[in-house]
């Protein structure tokens, strides 16, 4: 069993360990999402079909409108949520979200493209507070 | 974060609970983005949408409303984003009691604050438009970056729970587009073809909008050969923060931080991507659908202005939609006011069309009014709704109006 340290910029929300689910494509709370079923819904998305609920999701970038920062706390209070986003880059919005919700986000990692760093299916620590997410991988 | 003592003094809730919690709120979103301080804001702006809100959303409200006035009451002038309800319309739009209901109690709430219930995304055009250089919290992505790119006012994309922080301390944190240092052009595009509709004004921003792909890039744009007017800033605006999530373009000859191409970048070392007819081609190609039946006509996101009210009017005068297809037009609350003073509202309607106020289209339970009046294929002009809508159930079909009303009126795509 090998473990994978990853450094990154100092997020929001709790320490949370998961298993996670990777795509080099972008994120919408509002665009992507079946939010009642908990999978992502628009067809054009690359994880169409599949369930977010208690992952680790890992995406490039956060896209379009201001209504994730509402939903992420929405999506939480029904327990039907990601337990953490991480990023190459988010936008403010999904910050503010994480914020709101207390819902483990980290961004800005410095070994790289962390779509390519981690890999669905491993298991995943994050510790936004330190800035640092723990990979446990078989 | 470097606090002042009046910032001091809310963190340890000597201003009460409401101003505690906004300052904790905008500190752990400033340190995620390194703000080193807050900057004083004029205005905020709030995303009031119930779909997005939630019963954990308005809970969340209603537990800040129970608490003195005093404690709750916003210090700058606030206004909200569309709301989910138009509340004339909604049993037409087969919309629930239970969603209206909700709608009520965050209205309730949001007017306890002292914010006033504007319900719109084009208060650039309609409430109080910003000036250069003033610092902002805006909610909406299309309005934030119509005010930072056509108007050089200073706005970060600010969600609901962000804006409500700014209206509560009348600050945000300086980060971003605060910073003069992160509105420099970072990607530059030069046009060699010139948009004539909204709808290619909007695919412009779509185009764009895709390419740069993050909130952190900046795109210059080259080529148009005469000033747009503010309903094609509006569209490609709103696409492009839309596609890419992108807060702020520049417009050389245009815009006011880019006179030139050289104030806001090296163009020896930026070189300029080229879009031409073919990209515009290729964008308009991925919406098929010709020949079909079409649904549901939307015009909606942003908002339409008065002059986009009166070439409905006009284009739809003496029309009949056909049987088995609607179209809605969704507009400000001010808009639909002048409209229906000059007449303009009753010639859409005598089409057999709806007019909407306060509301828009994709914030207003879009799944299940589609699944309630049997909508799945959507026509629009709008870039934005189209990238919105697949997410929601609907198959969307872009055209300009002209083609959109002709099709409502054939109940096909033409």
């Amino acid at each position: 069993m090998a473990t994978i340290e990853l450094s990154c910029h100092v997020g929001v929300g709790p320490e949370v360990s998961g298993e996670a689910l990777v795509t080099d494509d972008n994120f919408s709370a509002r665009y992507d999402l079946d939010r009642i079923e908990g999978i992502f819904s628009r067809p054009q998305h690359k994880l169409a079909g599949q369930s977010y609920v208690d992952k680790i999701m890992v995406f490039n970038t956060a896209k379009g409108g201001v209504a994730s920062a509402w939903m992420l706390h929405e999506m939480k209070s029904r327990g039907i949520a990601p337990k953490a986003i991480l990023f190459n880059n988010v936008n403010p919005i999904l910050a503010q979200g994480a914020a709101l919700a207390n819902m483990a986000m980290c961004d800005r990692f410095a070994d790289g493209d962390v779509t390519q760093l981690i890999r669905t299916g491993d298991r995943v620590t994050v510790n936004p507070a330190a800035g640092l997410v723990t990979i446990t991988r078989d | 974060m470097k606090l002042n003592a009046e910032e001091q003094a809310m963190l340890a809730g000597e201003l009460g609970e409401p101003r505690r919690w906004a300052i904790e709120h905008m500190m752990r979103v400033g340190r995620f983005f390194d703000a080193p301080d807050f900057v004083e804001v004029t205005q905020a702006h709030i995303m009031a949408d119930t779909e997005s809100l939630g019963e954990a959303g308005v809970e969340f409200l209603e537990q800040m409303a129970a608490l003195p006035e005093g404690e709750r009451r916003v210090r700058i002038p606030m206004i909200t984003d569309p709301r989910g309800i138009d509340f004339c319309h909604y049993k037409r739009l087969r919309q629930t009691d239970a969603m209206a209901a909700l709608e009520q109690r965050a209205i309730d709430a949001f007017e306890s604050f002292g914010i006033m219930m504007t319900n719109t995304c084009i208060n650039y055009q309609t409430i109080m438009p910003p000036v250069r250089g003033e610092h902002l919290a805006f909610g909406d992505t299309g309005v934030v970056i119509y005010c930072n790119s056509v108007l050089g006012a200073y706005s970060n994309f600010e969600g609901g729970p962000s804006a409500l922080a700014a209206g509560l301390t009348g600050r945000t944190p300086r980060y971003g587009l605060h910073l003069d240092r992160n509105r420099r052009a970072t990607k530059r595009y030069r046009v060699n073809c010139q948009p004539q509709y909204l709808s290619d004004w909007g695919a412009l921003g779509g185009i764009v909008g895709a390419r740069a792909g993050s909130y952190w890039e900046v795109p210059v744009i080259e080529g148009i050969e005469s000033p747009p007017g503010s309903d094609e800033m509006k569209h490609m605006g709103a696409a492009m923060a839309s596609f890419g999530s992108v807060p702020l373009f520049h417009l050389v000859g245009v815009t006011p931080e880019a006179p030139t191409l050289e104030s806001v970048c090296d163009p020896d070392a930026l070189a300029a991507e080229t879009i031409g007819e073919a990209d515009f081609e290729q964008f308009f190609a991925r919406y098929g659908g010709k020949g079909e039946k079409v649904d549901v006509v939307v015009f909606s996101a942003p908002q339409l202005s008065l002059l986009e009210m009166q070439s409905l009017a006009e284009l739809l005068d003496g029309n009949k939609l056909h049987q088995d297809t609607d179209l809605l037009a969704v507009t400000s609350p001010v808009v639909a006011a002048d409209a229906r003073r000059m007449g303009l509202v009753e010639r859409i309607e005598a089409s057999g069309a709806l007019v909407l106020e306060g509301m828009c289209f994709y914030q207003s339970y879009a799944r299940e009014m589609g699944e309630a009046n049997g909508w799945k294929r959507l026509m629009t002009n709008s870039v934005k709704l189209t990238n919105i809508i697949g997410g929601y159930g609907y198959e969307p079909t872009l055209s300009n109006m002209e083609n959109c009303v002709a099709s409502a009126i054939a109940g096909e795509i033409v």
